[in-house]
């Protein structure tokens, strides 16, 4: 196993070798367009052990978190939680920061649920 | 003083490749009592046991101890070895050095040394074995079938025809179970009713059988051979014996609103109601719950128009209590409930439906007489969606863990028979895996996708969504084109994963026979003895013990009623004279073991001990049925004064054992 993976797995605490390939996750998923890789490629790729193809792809920042794939997944992997981990492996690296603080307040919709903002910062805050 | 020989198995090198099995023998021969100690590649193959029955003659052997594989597998084997040899086949010990040791350990050493432990305690335990001669039981010769579907028909029909009585004991008003529900059935397509229900009325025509329709299982006791079963006989308001099936009642009885659970509640029926035309016995039942003169004494209709004088309001349960030799599950299957996955909309529209209620829209005798329409709006569905593995194949915490087995063939079916009559309709099959192992079923799938045109998508829903227009929006992975689908479909359809009748937990308690998490009847051996739980006398046909279809259903039944033939036609049955049995003058008279006791075979009685003082003394001791006791052993742990042992596990045997492994 390589480090890479071992973190993904250590961090997001999911069993992706329960993976039965059913693709419900990237059925379920509201942002399968906008994904380069989807939920259920997430699992897969991550099992096969190749996190760097990951790390930077745009499908990082456009997981909305919804646990929408979490919920229905019928073997309990949790995908939502591999893209997560991804996501912070990909935000711990060092000179990688997406955006600054000072542009955040622009970028914030008022009518933008107060969770999703959270969620946001979470996913862009360094 | 004991002479006693060791015989220590290779077992090819399934032991000898972690034991060091020379070792072993050697070592054991020095223990005391011990006056032979051999080791050979096949204990149990002819040589092997040749070997044995050898030593026993040669060196006059009083015990035997065999260091090989569990005794459930070879004990039998080498007891009647002995037996031939004229040794008491009790004299007869095992050491289990495979599953409990070769096969778990790595470490030769290790392993060597916690065989020759075995052995010892094994040596310890046969320096105070004692002849112990079986007892013998009769046989009645009745057999029970615990419900009438096709699984237990079968099995009926098969003891009825060789010639011994059998009772069926069906909950529902008529025999017939879930087959009598289906439409065709795979890969043949032929008519389920067509073919279930000359078998139904062979039953019902057969003298051997009697069908106690409308019955539960009470109570059971006794033990193989001699089983008393109490049973139920649910009160029908309709006297069996007057009438005539006419059906008369059906139609004028003014309650009209009552969901008809043979169509599974799509349409509906009377209060007094024959569940279906060929119903079998073909006899009215009133429902209690809807039927006003049960309720509040206003109607009597029924009653009224019955020719017969069949319909009485004063009917009550009645209880039947009969000896059986042997008794048979076939308590079947029910779908699994769907409506906790909120995703797929079952509960919140009507044209989300299960693959039976499927069935039942496609039946001539079905709610829409066989014509395929929405439930919501009587209109013909254009776009059918089939989802695959709902329910099944899931985490325990997400549904059953197991793979429902009919669904993928099933479902072939149903979009084969769509296509066929509704060329017009567009049919999708979102599946996992498309699993076909059977005869002609791969063949029958190919035809569906290459023949009938239905859309196999590999791939999941992930919800289904009802819009205003009537429609359901189905969003679904499409994984080998790697793309999210979005169809609007008139009809969904769930293959929901089966599982065990509701009824199955409480009879299996009944019966103590064994059951696996998923409530299906666990198998005494799952290869080598499938149809019959481990419980003597106890066996199992049908769905209850796993997923199957008819064919394999069939044959399962077919099978069970050959092992209960064969318990039949023996006139005596040899019991385990490993049974427990109570010192009269240590028991107290606590009931501790009569509590524990799973078969019910310790009684109190009280009886006159002679006091030290030469006065009587009237006592309340326990007893053990030896006919009835299993030898589990329960009783001797729970005894506190030490008064129960059993026989062949006596408690100076087991100490014998800890203290020559603890040496």
């Amino acid at each position: 196993m390589n480090d890479l993976k071992d973190r993904v797995l250590r961090m997001s605490g999911s069993a992706v070798v329960k993976c039965m390939r059913c693709g419900k996750c990237s059925a379920t998923c509201p942002s399968y367009d906008e994904m380069e890789y989807h939920p259920h490629e997430f699992v897969y790729i991550v099992e096969r052990g190749d996190v760097e193809k990951l790390l930077s792809s745009e499908s990082l920042y456009k997981c909305l978190t919804c646990f929408a794939c979490v919920e229905r997944c019928p073997r309990g992997v949790e995908p939502a939680k591999v893209v997560e981990a991804v996501r912070l492996v990909a935000e711990r690296q060092q000179g990688g920061n997406r955006l600054k603080p000072d542009e955040i307040p622009a970028l914030c919709d008022p009518d933008l649920p107060g969770q999703a903002i959270a969620t946001a910062f979470r996913k862009y805050a360094k | 003083m004991q002479k006693i020989g060791v015989f220590v198995c290779h077992c090819g090198t399934n032991i000898a490749a972690t034991v060091d099995v020379k070792a072993v023998a050697e070592a054991l021969g020095r223990e005391p009592s011990v006056v032979v100690s051999q080791d050979y590649t096949y204990m149990c193959s002819e040589s092997g046991q040749n070997l044995i029955k050898d030593s026993i003659r040669d060196y006059g052997l009083t015990g035997v101890v065999i260091c090989s594989c569990s005794p459930r597998m070879h004990e039998n084997t080498f007891r009647k070895a002995a037996a031939q040899a004229g040794l008491n086949p009790y004299m007869v010990e095992i050491a289990n050095i495979r599953e409990q040791c070769s096969w778990i350990h790595k470490d030769k050493a290790e392993a060597t040394e916690k065989a020759i432990i075995l052995g010892r305690a094994a040596i310890a335990k046969v320096q105070l074995n004692t002849p112990l001669i079986a007892g013998e039981s009769s046989v009645t010769k009745r057999a029970l079938v615990i419900g009438g579907g096709i699984a237990g028909i079968q099995t009926a029909l098969d003891i009825a025809e060789a010639g011994f009585p059998v009772d069926i004991v069906e909950q529902k008003p008529t025999i017939g179970g879930k087959m009598a529900q289906l439409d065709k059935t795979f890969p043949t397509l032929d008519c389920s009713a067509c073919i279930l229900t000359p078998k139904m009325v062979e039953c019902a025509q057969n003298e051997n059988i009697r069908i106690l329709s409308y019955s539960e299982v009470e109570s059971v006791s006794g033990f193989v051979g001699n089983f008393t079963v109490k049973i139920r006989r649910k009160a029908r308001y309709v006297d069996e014996t007057k009438c005539t099936g006419c059906g008369l009642c059906t139609e004028k009885c003014p309650v009209k609103k009552v969901p008809n659970e043979f169509n599974l509640g799509m349409d509906n029926r009377r209060a007094i109601y024959i569940p279906f035309a060929q119903a079998v016995p073909k006899i009215a039942v009133i429902d209690a719950d809807y039927c006003n003169m049960l309720k509040n004494g206003k109607c009597g209709v029924c009653s009224k128009v019955c020719t017969a004088g069949a319909v009485d309001y004063k009917q009550t349960d009645t209880f039947v209590e009969e000896k059986y030799g042997a008794i048979v599950a076939a308590t079947g299957y029910e779908i699994s409930d769907v409506s906790r996955y909120d995703e797929y909309a079952y509960s919140q529209s009507k044209d989300v439906i299960t693959s039976l209620e499927f069935e039942r829209l496609t039946n001539a005798a079905g709610p829409t007489g066989g014509t395929l329409l929405r439930p919501s709006d009587g209109k013909h569905p254009h776009t059918i969606v089939f989802i695959q593995c709902v329910g099944s194949r899931c985490t325990p915490e997400k549904g059953k863990p197991y793979c429902s087995k009919i669904c993928c063939m099933y479902t072939a079916k149903h979009a084969m028979l769509t296509r066929e009559k509704y060329p017009d309709t567009d049919v999708y099959v979102f599946y996992i895996d498309v699993r076909t192992p059977g005869k002609n079923f791969d063949e029958f799938y190919r035809r569906a996708v290459e023949e009938f045109g239905v859309h196999y998508i590999k791939g999941a829903v992930g919800k289904v969504a009802p819009r205003a227009d009537g429609t359901l929006e189905v969003q679904a992975s499409d994984l080998i084109m790697n793309e999210q689908l979005h169809i609007s479909a008139d009809l969904v359809v769930l293959a929901a994963a089966i599982e065990p009748s509701k009824s199955a937990r409480s009879l299996a308690t009944l019966l103590t026979a064994s059951m696996d998490t998923n409530d299906f009847f666990t198998e005494a051996h799952p290869k080598l003895r499938p149809v019959e739980s481990p419980t003597a006398g106890v066996f199992l046909s049908g769905m209850c013990q796993g997923p199957k279809d008819i064919p394999e259903t069939v044959s399962q039944a077919s099978a069970c009623a050959a092992k209960v033939i064969g318990l039949l036609s023996k006139n005596k049955l040899t019991g385990n004279p490993c049974v427990a049995h109570s010192d009269e003058l240590m028991c107290n008279g606590c009931s501790n073991c009569a509590n524990v006791c799973p078969y019910g075979a310790i009684t109190y009685s009280d009886k006159e001990f002679r006091m030290p003082d030469r006065t009587t003394k009237t006592r309340r001791v326990a007893w053990v049925n030896p006919a009835v006791c299993q030898g589990c052993g329960a009783c001797t742990v729970a005894c506190p004064s030490g008064a129960m042992d059993l026989s062949g596990f006596s408690n100076s045997q087991i100490m014998a054992e800890v203290d020559a492994i603890c040496k």
